[in-house]
């Protein structure tokens, strides 16, 4: 338990850093950091399979991030210029959100089970009341489509806007000569 | 599209009728198989891609069939939606299996789940196919 508390002061760290400095090669890493977090503390709750999707994301969101900056600047103008209340205000809301963060992963992290027991509970369940509940022989199917047809439906969603995102890109309306 | 050639052609015309009832076969069992509405709407889009590799297609036709496609993609996300609602409508519970269960193993069983799987395989292989359609197009606006 006591690595997950870690973890996520390291995060909230690497957040506040990426948001201050003004290196955005610099922000941009640390950004970088505050997601491999997620994906160490994926492993450690014995979620490997979003674990290896957060990494991938990660990296791609990295050097893209990483690429745009390269080619445009590398400095970020807009911090260090404040006025003295801003920046007053500012410290004392990272203190608020940091500390509001902070009771809620803790009221969360009560609900975990027991170091020693299992983590994995939900599949289970499923594999023995797929049958009966659903009708359908088809496990996969009778998950994705009955006990977690939300899921499905949110998947279906970022499929559309992907298809929207392609057509939208690629189409010759509005692009210049 | 440019067409391919004679040997093309003729493959594709000896297998493509196969890979469509392939993947309608693969939608319709999705509840009792192995597969679904995800892995049967990109074979059955897989058919359509490959006629049009195979024999090619005019640049008005082709627009065309992407808007019929968007419109079919609009269509399986609205069906997917409509079963959700229907069930909020009927029973109360937004997605809940509200049809009949019948007995496993046969075509018409698990309520929903084969319903759901239609409407999925018309969204994902009209939406895959609306994607080569456009990165088709692109290929033409850098020619011009």
């Amino acid at each position: 338990m006591i690595e997950l508390y870690l973890f996520l002061i390291f995060m909230l760290i690497a957040a506040i850093i990426a948001t201050e400095i003004k290196d955005l090669l610099a922000a941009v890493i640390s950004l970088g950091a505050v997601g491999f977090a997620v994906a160490i503390m994926f492993i450690l709750v014995q979620a490997p399979d979003l674990a290896i999707v957060q990494i991938v994301v990660e990296v791609l969101t990295v050097v893209i991030f990483v690429a745009v900056i390269l080619r445009t600047t590398h400095i970020d103008e807009t911090i260090g210029k404040k006025l003295k209340g801003t920046q007053i205000l500012s410290i004392v809301l990272y203190a608020f959100f940091t500390i509001l963060f902070l009771i809620v992963v803790f009221r969360s992290f009560q609900e975990l089970p027991e170091f020693g027991n299992a983590t994995m509970k939900v599949a289970s369940e499923y594999i023995k009341l797929g049958l009966p509940q659903t009708g359908g022989t088809n496990i996969v199917a009778d998950v994705i489509l009955d006990f977690r047809a939300l899921d499905t439906l949110g998947e279906a969603t970022v499929l559309f806007t992907s298809v929207i995102g392609v057509v939208a890109l690629m189409r010759k309306v509005g692009r210049k000569k | 599209m440019r067409g391919m050639s004679l040997i093309v052609k003729t493959i594709t015309n000896i297998t493509v009728g196969f890979m469509f009832i392939y993947g309608l076969y693969i939608i319709l069992h999705g509840h009792l198989t192995p597969g679904g509405g995800f892995a049967g709407g990109v074979i059955v889009a897989g058919a359509f891609v490959l006629k049009i590799l195979a024999f090619g297609s005019e640049r008005s036709a082709e627009k065309k069939s992407a808007t019929r496609a968007s419109i079919f993609e609009s269509i399986g996300g609205l069906l997917f939606i409509g079963i959700a609602m229907s069930a909020l409508l009927v029973a109360g519970t937004f997605f809940l299996n509200f049809l009949p269960k019948g007995t496993p193993f046969h075509l018409l069983s698990a309520g929903i789940i084969p319903f759901c799987n239609i409407a999925i395989s018309i969204k994902v292989g009209a939406g895959l196919f609306s994607i080569f359609l456009a990165l088709g197009a692109m290929k033409y606006i850098m020619e011009d």
